[in-house]
């Protein structure tokens, strides 16, 4: 029988293909909005820019329901054990966006309050420089997060091992256990 | 400029202040009295108490009569009706920084008083709840004195990633 | 020393991690009676009151009310607010707010940085109004300067000022219909606001964080053609503020959630140092723009919006008002604005145009010194006010003579307004709590800084 001869619209591939798709086009971010960055976020969402494009304008609110992560802000070291509650809350699969050179690596506040940058206790996927990165950068950020979905394996579980490009037994991944992430007071 | 309030405390030093029209340099033990002074003179609103650490400073320029300390207390009053700020600075103490809460007077202060402690370990005697507010309650030392350090990380440029 | 601190068990941290111990609000059977009685006496006491002692529960149970947590991950708190609040059913007992999540250490970080380099630091404290910041920064630098800057840059910096203000409102607009879930109103504020942004941008170079205000003046004249991009901002919100009008004011929805709701009197209001629109909303007249001006106010002509009940409805339509008033002053700038210098022609603190360095060895020097060294700021210290979209935002500035502020300290109206807030969720229900919050308006950049 030819596919021709079908009654109705089929969509053929393979099932890890039209997973990745499905993912891809139905990311869901949790708010996760800190400070100022949290502002660009939210106008991202909004009229001009439309995240809804993408099919992520559902911005959820519980973790639970949530896939992507965009830490919007500067991270406090008081804020941090939350951060990793609410990231350890989050179902698998789970994608972080570090938006703003503050989350990336504490920006211009290289002091005793910030946690300088929030790979030290979620796993990020992309990076968004700027301060504050303008809608179109988190776009872009969130478009290489697509790709990366799209390219990636479906059953890649974060805690079977470090990002590749690291090789292995590279000291420096926060590993995917609950430590406590309190950085301490500097001595 | 403003005249201090009748029945202000004894010895009260003042002079005039860049953007303020009075500033008063208090003891704590004058210091109650003379805000409760100003209180009854019609400062309404509490605007602002901080504190700042003198450590390097101890020969800073004051006027005749004040007895310099590491810590100062610095609160700005304001007179809504008249239009009219003060600032008071109390030479709070050098080792163990201790000074009357105005939350009886101003219950606003609450907040301000607590960062001030949780900043520069400040006390106020008889605050209500004498706790940290912007650290984390396990912090050790307090922040913004100046023997206590930035705190800055060394920054690293590492490798840029290979391809994922 | 430590007797007199208050401490509570933390519980253990493999448990709850996130727990911040006394900083919390506790079980009533750890909270004694006096504190019982002070959380809501305090208030009442100032203003003549006694508390009635039939307004504290003092022997209710502690298995009759519920002690829940709001924030500071919770999408309603505009930002990393936590709030502790104690239940009897659906009503709000107590409340207490527990901050710090977006503490930055600015202050420290200021006292690192020089003159010129700080208004950047300072920018990013209240997100929402970055050019407020900059602006009472630079005055209170100016202040210890005993400098004045030239004509044109007060107005640019009075008309930015105001289309900051704008945006403030708008997104304050925005966020609160968010939080009633008049998700439109979101959509709208934004749009609106990218209209502002675009000509900021324009300007400055960039959307947020703008550092255009400086010491000395501004970081660069208005470009060319500002007048006509100036107009259709102001033409369009003024319009457009109608448009809201007509979605909020009369929904009955959105009456039914704020009218009424969280009332504060002029005296509680200034008992706790609240400032700005919660203390307008209560009718007490009192804006630094008209009361103490500063820049150009007094030459230009405006309102100052005062509601009379002090509820969350007040609030609300004070800050639509305020924009049109705004819009008004922005307005007036546009007709008046001098010809001039955008900054002061001291080498020392303001640096040469960018053209006069390939030419002039001075001018060379000059820009180096500035730029590696810093300003000499005199021996002084200075507290300076100016009235950002949340109240009265001070900066206390501490110079030892040399390039860096011995001190820099900045009382962030949003700080000091959020002690209003236990006292205006007192009583009422869960949901009346996200409209208090938001008609509030904390920015917690500026709470934590
Ligand atoms: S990166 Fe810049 S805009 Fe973003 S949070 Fe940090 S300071 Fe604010």
């Amino acid at each position: 029988m030819a596919l021709e001869d079908l009654q109705h619209n089929f969509l053929t591939g393979r099932i890890e293909d039209l997973v990745k798709w499905a993912r891809r086009a139905s990311v869901w971010p949790a708010t996760f909005g800190l400070a100022c960055c949290a502002i660009e976020m939210m106008a991202a969402g909004a009229a001009d820019y439309d995240l809804s494009r993408y099919g992520m304008e559902v911005f959820r609110n519980s973790p639970r329901q949530a896939d992507l992560m965009i830490v919007a802000g500067r991270v406090s070291q008081k804020m941090a054990p939350v951060l990793r509650q609410v990231y350890d809350q989050m179902m698998e699969p789970k994608w972080v966006i570090s938006m703003g050179v503050c989350a990336s690596t504490g920006g211009m506040f290289n002091n005793y309050a910030i946690v300088q940058g929030v790979d030290q206790i979620v796993p990020v996927d992309v990076y968004a420089p700027g301060c504050p990165p303008s809608p179109e950068t988190l776009m872009h950020a969130i478009l290489t997060l697509h790709e990366q979905i799209r390219t990636g394996e479906i059953m890649k579980r974060r805690e079977s091992g470090t990002p590749t490009h690291l090789g292995h037994d590279n000291g420096n991944w926060t590993p995917e256990v609950p430590v406590s992430v309190r950085l301490g007071t500097p001595k | 400029m403003i005249a201090l309030p009748a029945r202000s405390p004894e010895g009260v030093i003042t002079s005039e202040g860049l953007a303020c029209d009075l500033l008063c340099f208090a003891t704590i033990e004058q210091y109650p009295k003379l805000v409760r002074a100003f209180k009854n003179a019609g400062f309404q609103m509490a605007i602002d108490v901080c504190g700042v650490d003198y450590l390097e400073q101890m020969d800073r320029p004051l006027p005749e009569g004040v007895v310099a300390t590491r810590f100062e207390v610095v609160v700005n009053l304001l007179n809504m009706v008249k239009k009219e700020r003060v600032r008071i600075r109390v030479q709070a103490g050098t080792d163990n920084p201790e000074v009357a809460s105005l939350f009886d007077l101003y219950p606003g202060v609450e907040a301000m008083e607590r960062e001030a402690y949780d900043m520069f370990g400040i006390l106020f005697s008889k605050h209500p709840d004498m706790t940290r507010i912007l650290m984390p309650e396990d912090w050790e030392g307090h922040p913004l004195r100046k023997d206590y350090g930035v705190g800055r990380v060394p920054v690293q440029f590492k490798e840029a990633p290979g391809p994922r | 020393m430590t007797d007199r601190i208050r401490t509570a068990p933390r519980p253990d941290l493999l448990v709850v991690e996130t727990s911040e111990g006394a900083q919390g609000l506790q079980s009533r059977s750890e909270t004694s009676k006096d504190e019982l009685g002070r959380e809501v006496g305090s208030v009442l006491r100032v203003s003549g009151l006694t508390l009635d002692p039939n307004d504290v529960d003092f022997d209710r149970q502690d298995d009759e009310t519920m002690i829940i947590n709001m924030g500071p991950a919770h999408p309603s708190t505009h930002g990393v607010l936590r709030l502790m609040l104690e239940l009897d059913g659906e009503f709000v007992l107590r409340t207490k707010p527990v901050i710090g999540y977006l503490h930055t250490g600015m202050e420290k970080t200021g006292e690192q940085l020089t003159y010129t380099q700080g208004a950047t630091n300072v920018t990013r404290m209240d997100y929402v109004s970055p050019i407020a910041n900059e602006l009472n920064y630079s005055m209170a630098v100016e202040k210890l300067l005993g400098i004045e800057v030239p004509e044109r840059a007060i107005w640019i910096r009075m008309m930015m000022a105001e289309l900051n203000r704008i945006v403030s409102h708008l997104v304050w607009m925005a966020t609160n219909g968010m939080d009633l879930g008049a998700t439109s109103m979101m959509i709208y504020g934004f749009r609106e606001r990218e209209l502002v942004l675009a000509f900021f941008e324009k300007t400055a170079g960039l959307r947020l964080n703008l550092n255009y205000v400086r010491p000395g003046g501004v970081a660069a004249d208005l470009p060319d053609g500002w007048q006509d991009d100036v107009a259709v901002i102001c033409e369009t919100i003024d319009a457009r503020t109608y448009e809201y009008d007509q979605l909020l004011t009369g929904q009955p929805i959105f009456r039914e959630r704020m009218v009424g709701v969280a009332p504060i009197t002029a005296e509680e209001a200034i008992a706790l140092s609240v400032t700005g629109p919660v203390l307008r909303s209560t009718g007490v007249a009192w804006d630094l723009r008209r009361a103490m001006p500063y820049l150009a106010y007094d030459q230009v002509e405006f309102d100052v919006i005062v509601g009379t009940y002090g509820d969350n409805f007040d609030r609300y339509a004070i800050r639509l008002n305020e924009i049109r008033e705004s819009v008004k002053i922005v307005r007036q700038c546009l007709d008046m604005m001098p010809k001039g210098d955008y900054r002061v022609q001291d080498p020392k603190v303001t640096p040469p145009p960018r053209a006069r360095i390939g030419e002039s060895m001075e001018a060379l020097i000059h820009h180096f010194k500035l730029f590696t060294e810093g300003m000499q700021v005199p021996v002084g210290e200075v507290y300076s006010a100016v009235e950002s979209p949340r109240g009265e935002l001070g900066c206390y500035l501490v110079s030892d003579g040399s390039s860096k502020p011995y001190r820099l300290h900045v009382r962030g109206p949003s700080f000091v307004n959020l002690q209003a807030i236990p006292l205006l969720m007192r009583g009422g229900s869960l949901s009346d709590a996200i409209t208090v919050i938001s008609t509030v308006d904390p920015i917690m950049g500026e709470v934590d800084r």
